[in-house]
């Protein structure tokens, strides 16, 4: 069978088993517009798919169903338990359809203007409405679906059984269906104790067979080293496959939380509106299982506390409806869990008056700290800041419980919160029991684990060579490759004794979108480990992941890389800043700035990563050459731009230059003094109508100007990004869809047409990609998404500089000039139908190149205005 | 979490039993239930930046034990890695934490009637860890809560 197909099956038998039990949801909760969406959206999804694939008589019967649920959500059809009865009928009927389709590979001639026309008749009113479906009640169709899908769940192999009632419906279907077989996605349910059995069969397999390496690798060649690597791989896939077994969705844990925030809205009197982002993302079941009450704990405070009733959030000035944020994500070895509210934000004063009353703390000792220490008063046992006990929080299980239950699992938690702006919590839970692959080094005759996962490669350093630690104003930077990398010394951090270290290795580590090197002693093999946390008294202490026992039987420590990411280049700027800075700035994603000043005496701050060395050149060596200057630097001349207009070029001293290149061009930025290289994230406050400077921000406790590069590389020369775009000759393209299927039909499209393809499955994710810094040529997104649609997407990437000028192009099964509209004023450049199958490649291709023109163009007018 | 403070009255005539080491010339005792292993250990991984009363990690039999050095919780100076110590594990919670002490005795079994309180003249330190003072033909016994020996600050 045709591939495309065979994806079409399983992906829409996935979707009919979700539609069954979403129906039932929406049979008790007709009000929830959230799960009448999700069912829209997932009818609207295999219609789509249908039409593209060429299959009329799915297409048809989806359309109608689909047209019900439209008029659901426009409220022009009541939702009464006959109109719910006809949809689970046309979704029988299309899974009849599907098992035909499976087993023919060809959809069957036949006839389904019965069933359509039952449909379409609802739809149009003549046939008579029952009365609306009371709220609480449920009603026989929901309770046999119920309790066929509860038998499906129970006896998955066998297939699903034909009951009178259905079979008597499926009558009226001309087409006599084959054995009604559940198509190609197949799972079976396995005792969550055989496969902990298993996982810790296997952690002890690795031991042991990291023991055997062990030893093999002190004797010479023998019989044993060919059987002894292949045992080796296969208990690596061994490991991989049962440590899958164990993952399950955070969305599993998350499942009850929209009921549990809708009821609570509705007690209040309150409007909240929960976001759930990253649902998918998977963990340890085990560890799912303890974070389930933390989370809805954090929820319902969230809901209870954090969001204002309407009046109080008006007259704030904030929208009548507040938000929760759930996000959930995986990164360098860890899961974070971000909970956000856009609610009243923690009271400090009364945390303060509390921490005093409870003896918590005394006046003093408060009067030294900052705010966000404040904060985390919450967090000790017995503090609960709700002076009113409601009956959803507040009773008796405080934050204190929620951070002991994180903490057992060996994770973390911060807390930040702003006044009037809301509060965010963020969860950092270690791949407990996961083994990974680490590797291991010393220091200071001390070794250590640091996990595979983080790291980009290895730099052996040496005094004597070019690949040599140098310093700026005492933070340690490492050259490499035209870049500079800030460092950190696990001598320094952990306080072990200084070495000669004078031949060292610098460990280059990436934690999200920040690079930076660890400087250690030696460098030993990769070894995979079992991550154990840490016991609760050594919990407190930082830069640890975890530790772990050899495959010699030694213990050692394994290094957290986000905990030494935030230690690179804020070494020596840490106590200055403040502990409460470094707190709150490490809820946000950190960057390096290189800080310098020029012209006056405003801190200017430029993206570390952006400059590619730091130069202090001779002044006399500086040519004046036609009211430009230049300097012979490394056999060529690099043309050098001041800051500011009026730049005093000096005639002899030293002149401080930030040298930016791209291949082999290079550009040098003359400024008064380089002050120092620091660690924080980019908040840039206002925007700046200066040329030259993008806005300014906080960097380090500090007011500095945020240096626009692109304005002063454009003055060096003028054609230099035309140049580096075409020279790259890489061209990345976005495609954001929800649809597997469609995914995997575009990519392969886009590939063939030397495209560097990056696939989102909707548009909060498609927007992660972005504060991950990725730069894309193109984006084609579809419309309808969950969490994040299209037509957001659209409005986010447009109201952003980051990827505010990317030609966007729609590509959804939605199709009617009201779409078309609606996409355009989102922001899309173009708008494409999912209708085509066969001429799909020629119109994106042609709308890809038209869109990247049209930018273009746009870009040549402003620049020459 | 502290099952130790509300143990019921025992008799005169009771006994506990007690595993006894020293510690700078001083005898010590922690009741034998709470005793788990003893053991002289072979290599103590140090762990750099944690709290000074942790002397390192050893593997015991596949599990990751922490090793409390008793000399710095009892604020006396610390012996050096040459200097041999045993030690004694402990369970406190669902956690194992094991003393490092400098030299292990006898189990002894001790009668109520021997025991006392607190020397009143004691260090604020050894006030808080200890439970009771026991009278012994050896001298006197220091007999340790483990719960609040365990209760250490994390370094920050």
């Amino acid at each position: 069978m045709d591939d495309l197909l065979q994806e079409f099956l399983a992906e829409t038998t996935e979707s009919l088993a979700v539609l069954d039990v979403e129906l039932v949801r929406f049979e008790r909760e007709p009000a929830d517009a959230t799960i009448l969406g999700n069912i829209f959206r997932l009818m609207h999804t295999i219609k789509g798919t249908c039409g593209f694939l060429g299959l009329p008589r799915l297409g048809s019967v989806a359309h109608a169903g689909e047209n019900i649920l439209g008029k659901f959500r426009d409220g022009e059809l009541p939702v009464t338990p006959q109109a719910v009865s006809l949809i689970l009928k046309a979704i029988d009927h299309i899974r009849a359809l599907l098992a035909e389709l499976a087993a023919q590979g060809c959809e069957p001639p036949g006839d389904d203007t019965a069933v359509i026309a039952e449909i379409d008749g609802l739809a149009a009113g003549t046939a008579a409405p029952e009365p609306a479906l009371p709220a609480e009640d449920s009603f026989p169709v929901a309770a046999e679906l119920l309790a066929e899908v509860a038998r499906a769940i129970e006896v998955p192999s066998q297939a699903a059984p034909a009951e009178p009632a259905r079979a008597a419906a499926r009558a009226e279907a001309p087409a006599k269906t084959p054995e009604t077989k559940d198509a190609p996605a197949s799972s079976i349910r396995v005792n969550v104790d055989v496969i902990e059995n298993l996982m810790t069969l296997i952690s002890e397999l690795v031991l042991t067979r990291n023991q055997l390496l062990q030893m093999q690798r002190s004797q010479k060649d023998n019989e044993f080293k060919v059987p002894l690597q292949r045992l080796s791989h296969i208990t690596s896939d061994l490991q991989d496959g049962v440590t899958r077994l164990r993952m399950q969705p955070i969305g599993n844990a998350w499942n009850k939380l929209p009921r549990i925030v809708r009821d609570l809205a509705v007690e209040t009197g309150k409007k909240i509106e929960l976001v759930m982002q990253g649902a998918e993302t998977e963990l340890d079941r085990q560890i799912l299982e303890m974070i389930k009450d933390p989370l809805t704990h954090m929820v319902r405070n969230s809901a209870d506390h954090g969001i204002e009733n309407p009046a109080q959030r008006l007259a704030a000035g904030k929208p009548e409806g507040g938000t929760i944020t759930l996000d959930a994500y995986h990164e360098s070895g860890h899961i974070f869990i971000r909970i956000a509210d856009d609610g009243r934000g923690l009271d400090v004063n009364r945390i303060r008056a509390k921490a005093i009353a409870n003896g918590l703390a005394t006046e003093t000792a408060l009067a030294a700290m900052g705010e966000q220490q404040i904060l985390q008063f919450i967090f000790r046992p017995g503090f609960s800041t709700a002076e009113k006990v409601t009956s959803v929080s507040g009773r008796g299980v405080g934050m204190d419980v929620v951070r002991t239950n994180i903490e057992r699992i060996g994770g973390t938690i911060e807390l930040s919160s702003s006044a009037g702006h809301g509060t965010t919590v963020l969860i950092k839970i270690p791949l407990t029991l996961a083994i990974v692959s680490a590797l291991i080094v010393e220091t200071a005759r001390q070794r250590f684990a640091i996990p595979q996962l983080n790291i980009i490669e290895l730099v052996g350093v040496s005094d004597r060579s070019d690949a040599r630690i140098e310093t700026i104003n005492t933070s340690p930077v490492l050259r490499l490759r035209d870049r500079l990398l800030p460092l950190v010394s696990l001598r320094g951090l952990l306080g072990l004794e200084p070495g000669p270290g004078q031949d060292r290795f610098v460990v280059v580590a990436q934690v999200g979108a920040n690079r930076f090197g660890i400087i250690v002693d030696r460098v030993f093999d990769a070894e995979e480990i079992v991550v154990k946390p840490v016991a609760p008294l050594l919990r407190g202490t930082r830069f640890y992941a975890g530790n772990t026992i050899l495959g010699d039987g030694s213990v050692i420590m394994i290094l957290d890389p986000n905990d030494l990411s935030g230690a690179a280049g804020q070494i020596d700027t840490d106590q200055a800043a403040g502990a409460a800075l470094a707190a709150s700035s490490q809820v946000e994603a950190q960057s390096s700035f290189l800080l310098f000043r020029a012209g006056d005496r405003e801190l200017k701050a430029i993206p570390l990563e952006l400059v590619s060395r730091i130069e202090s050149l001779d002044a006399a060596s500086i040519e004046h050459v036609g009211g430009r200057q230049v300097v012979q630097y490394r056999q060529h001349l690099m043309p050098l731009v001041p800051f500011h207009d009026g730049h005093a070029w000096k005639a002899n001293g030293q002149q401080d230059v930030l040298v930016f290149s791209d291949k082999d061009r290079r550009m040098g930025l003359a400024v008064d003094e380089v002050v120092d290289i620091v660690r924080d994230r980019m908040a840039v406050e206002l925007s700046s109508s200066r040329p030259g400077l993008l806005g300014s921000a906080v960097i380090a406790g500090k007011a500095a100007d945020i240096v626009d590069v692109g304005h002063f590389l454009g003055l060096a020369f003028t054609d230099w990004f035309e140049l580096s775009s075409r020279r790259a000759g890489i061209r990345r393209a976005l495609v954001v869809d929800d649809s597997a299927f469609f995914r995997s039909l575009v990519v392969p499209l886009l590939a063939a047409a030397d495209w560097q393809v990056t696939t989102a499955a909707d548009g909060a994710e498609a927007l992660r990609l972005r504060e991950d810094g990725q730069r894309f040529d193109v984006i084609i997104s579809d419309i309808e998404m969950p969490n994040l649609d299209g037509l957001a997407l659209a409005s986010a990437i447009r109201g952003d500089a980051r990827w505010g000028g990317t030609p966007l192009i729609a590509l959804s099964s939605r199709d009617d000039e009201r779409d078309r509209e609606a996409g355009r004023e989102a922001g899309f450049d173009d708008y494409l139908a999912k209708t085509d199958q066969a001429g799909l490649p020629d119109t994106l291709a042609r709308a890809i190149r038209a869109a990247l023109a049209a930018r273009q163009a746009n870009d040549n007018l402003r620049r020459a205005s | 979490m502290m099952p130790h403070s509300h143990e019921p009255e025992l008799r005169d005539s009771e006994t506990q039993a007690f595993v006894t080491f020293t510690v700078a010339g001083q005898l010590f005792g922690v009741p034998v239930v709470r005793v788990q292993d003893i053991l002289t250990p072979d290599v103590i991984a140090p762990v750099p930046g944690g709290p000074a009363e942790v002397r390192g990690l050893i593997n015991l039999r596949g599990r990751i034990v922490t090793v409390i050095d008793l000399r710095t919780r009892l604020s006396l100076p610390r012996r050096d890695a040459g200097e041999g110590g045993m030690c004694v594990t402990v369970e406190s919670g669902t956690e194992s934490y094991t003393l490092f002490v400098d030299a292990v005795g006898d189990v002894v079994k001790l009668r109520h009637a021997q025991r006392e309180g607190n020397p009143a003249t004691l260090d604020a330190v050894w006030r808080d860890v200890a439970d009771a003072v026991y009278r012994t033909h050896k001298g006197l016994l220091v007999a340790l809560h483990i719960d609040r020996l365990l209760a250490i600050q994390p370094r920050n």
